[in-house]
C-alpha cells in the first residue's frame, strides 16, 4: 500500500499540488486521472522521488520514502517498476537486455538465470522470441510491452505506469489495460496509473482519484464516476459529444 | 553572475555523486571498455589526419621564416618538437576533441534525459550519473593522452615527412632538432594537461547533457554550449597549469 499525505509541491513561484492526501491500495489498479495540466504526472513524479515535495509524506507500507537518503531511496526503488509514457527503453540494448538490465544490476542471478526470467517476463507480456530486436526495431505498442516486461523483472510490489495508452490505437490499448491489470492480481502489487484516457479508466478503474487544478477534486471507482454529480468531473468524463449521447440515453432510462 | 554560481555549484554537487563508488565492477568495466571504444578508439583517425598534417605546417612555416644563416639548421626540428610537444598535442588536440567528444555526451546524454531514459535508471534505484558519467571520465583520463601520445609522434613524423619532400631539410639535421634541448618534463606537463582536458571535456559535456530539459531544440543547444563552455575552461586551465608547471 502507498499513502500520500499532505503533498505539497511548487515550482519556482507556481505550486502545482495542495496538500493530496490519498491511499492506493495493494493489488488493486489505482488510477490518478485529470485533464492535461493539472499536476497528476507531478504528484506520481513526486511519489517516486524524481520531484521533491515542499512538504508531506509519501509511505510505501509505512516507510517515509520523502526523509530518506539516496542509499535507502535506492533500496525503495528496487521495489518499484514503472512503465513510462515513451516507454523509456535503452537505445542501445536490445528487448532481452533491456529487460534484464536491473536484474544485473541488483541481483547475483547467472546469466542463464537473467536470460530465463526474461523470457519468462516478455511471455507475460506476449513478446516471445522478439529478444534480440532493438528498441527502433519495436512498434509503439511493443515498446510499451517490453517497459511492462522491464518493469516487471526484478518482481515490484509497486507498479507506477505513466499513461500507459498514450499514442496507441484503441486495441493495443485494451491489450495494455489488460496486462496491467493482469499482472497488477498475479503479483499482487500496488498499481498506480496516471491516465486521462477514459476507455482505462472504465476498463481497469478499480480507485480512482481525480485531479484537477493541483487539488485532490474527486476520489471513487469506475462505477462512481459515471453517476456522480461533480461539475469538474463531468466536464471530464463526457467531455466528448459521444459520451454525452451515452449520458443523455442514460439519463432517459432513468427517467 | 547568479546564474554562473548556481551551475557551478551544480557541477560541483554533480561531480560529488559521480565520483562514487560504482554499484557493480564488472558493469563498470564493461562500460569502461565500451566508452574507451567510443570515445577514444574512433577518435584515432582525426587525431592521425590532424596531427599529420598540422606537423607537416609547423615545421614548413618554421622553415620558411628561417632566412637568417646565423641561426643553426635544426632550429626548425628543435620548433617542432617544441610547439608539438607544449602546445599543439595536449591542447589543441584536446579543443578538437572538445568539439567531437563533448558534443556526442551531450548529446547522447541529453536525448536520454528528454526520453525519460534517465528517470527509468533512477526508478531502478542506480546512481544515473555514475553510471553513465564515471566510465566517461575514466576513459577520457585514460585514452586522452594515449592520443595525445600518437599525436606527437605524428605531427613531428609530419614535419619529417615536409622537410623531406620540400627538401628543405636532411633526417639527421631534423633528429638532431628534435633531440637538441629535449626535456622529458615537458612530457610530463603535457599529459598532465591532457589528462585534466580530459576530465573537463566529458565533465562539462554530461553536465550539460544530464541538466538539459525540453526536446530536441534544447539537446542541440546544450551540445554546442558543451563545446563552447568545454572549450573555455580547457583555454583557462591551460593557463594555470603552465603557470604552476612551467614557470
Amino acid at each position: 500500500m502507498i499513502e500520500v499525505k499532505n503533498i505539497n509541491k511548487s515550482f519556482s513561484e507556481n505550486q502545482v499540488l495542495f496538500d493530496i492526501n490519498a491511499c492506493f491500495e495493494k493489488g488493486k489498479v489505482n488510477l490518478i486521472i485529470g485533464q492535461s495540466g493539472q499536476g497528476k504526472s507531478v504528484l506520481a513524479k513526486c511519489m517516486v522521488g524524481l520531484h521533491e515535495v515542499d512538504s508531506g509524506e509519501v509511505l510505501y507500507e509505512g516507510r517515509d520514502f520523502t526523509k530518506m537518503n539516496r542509499q535507502h531511496r535506492s533500496e525503495i526503488r528496487q521495489e518499484i517498476g514503472m512503465l513510462f509514457q515513451g516507454a523509456a527503453l535503452f537505445d542501445s540494448m536490445t528487448v532481452e537486455e533491456n529487460v534484464m538490465f536491473p536484474l544485473t544490476m541488483f541481483t547475483k542471478m547467472t546469466r542463464g538465470e537473467m536470460t530465463k526470467r526474461a523470457d519468462y517476463c516478455l511471455e507475460h507480456v506476449n513478446l516471445v522470441g522478439r529478444n534480440k530486436l532493438y528498441p527502433s526495431e519495436c512498434s509503439g505498442g511493443m515498446q510499451k510491452r517490453v517497459g511492462i516486461a522491464r518493469s516487471i523483472a526484478m518482481n515490484p510490489k509497486f507498479l507506477f505506469c505513466d499513461e500507459p495508452n498514450s499514442g496507441l490505437d484503441p486495441q493495443t490499448s485494451i491489450l495494455i489495460d489488460g496486462l496491467i491489470e493482469q499482472l497488477t492480481s498475479e503479483l499482487n502489487m500496488t498499481t498506480v496509473v496516471i491516465t486521462h484516457d477514459m476507455n482505462s479508466v472504465m476498463e481497469i478503474g478499480d480507485s480512482i482519484i481525480f485531479i484537477y487544478q493541483g487539488k485532490k477534486w474527486w476520489e471513487g471507482n469506475r462505477e462512481s464516476i459515471i453517476t456522480t454529480d461533480n461539475q469538474e468531473i463531468s466536464n471530464f468524463v463526457y467531455a466528448s459529444d459521444f459520451m454525452k449521447e451515452i449520458r443523455s440515453s442514460m439519463q432517459e432510462k432513468r427517467r | 553572475m547568479k546564474i554562473v554560481m548556481q551551475n557551478f555549484g551544480k557541477y560541483i554537487l554533480m561531480l560529488t555523486v559521480i565520483l562514487t563508488r560504482p554499484k557493480k565492477w564488472s558493469i563498470f568495466f564493461k562500460r569502461l571498455f565500451n566508452e574507451i571504444s567510443s570515445i577514444g578508439v574512433n577518435s584515432i583517425p582525426i587525431v592521425v589526419l590532424m596531427s599529420t598534417f598540422i606537423g607537416g605546417v609547423i615545421a614548413l612555416q618554421t622553415a620558411s621564416n628561417m632566412s637568417n644563416p646565423l641561426l643553426p639548421r635544426y632550429t626548425v626540428g628543435y620548433i617542432t618538437q617544441s610547439s608539438t610537444i607544449l602546445e599543439f598535442s595536449p591542447t589543441i588536440i584536446s579543443l578538437i576533441l572538445a568539439g567531437k567528444v563533448g558534443s556526442n555526451i551531450a548529446s547522447e546524454i541529453g536525448t536520454m534525459r528528454v526520453t525519460e531514459q534517465i528517470d527509468a535508471l533512477e526508478i531502478m534505484g542506480v546512481n544515473s550519473l555514475n553510471f553513465l558519467v564515471l566510465p566517461k571520465i575514466v576513459a577520457a583520463v585514460l585514452f586522452f593522452p594515449i592520443l595525445v601520445i600518437i599525436s606527437m609522434f605524428l605531427s613531428i613524423t609530419g614535419g619529417w615527412l615536409a622537410l623531406i619532400l620540400s627538401d628543405l631539410s636532411t633526417t639527421d639535421t631534423y633528429v638532431l632538432g628534435i633531440r637538441y634541448s629535449f626535456i622529458p618534463y615537458h612530457i610530463v606537463y603535457a599529459l598532465t594537461k591532457t589528462i585534466v582536458f580530459g576530465f573537463i571535456i566529458v565533465s562539462v559535456a554530461s553536465f550539460y547533457g544530464y541538466y538539459v530539459k525540453g526536446g530536441s531544440l534544447e539537446v542541440g543547444r546544450s551540445s554546442t554550449q558543451a563545446v563552447v563552455i568545454s572549450s573555455v575552461f580547457i583555454l583557462i586551465a591551460n593557463f594555470l597549469l603552465t603557470q604552476m608547471m612551467l614557470l
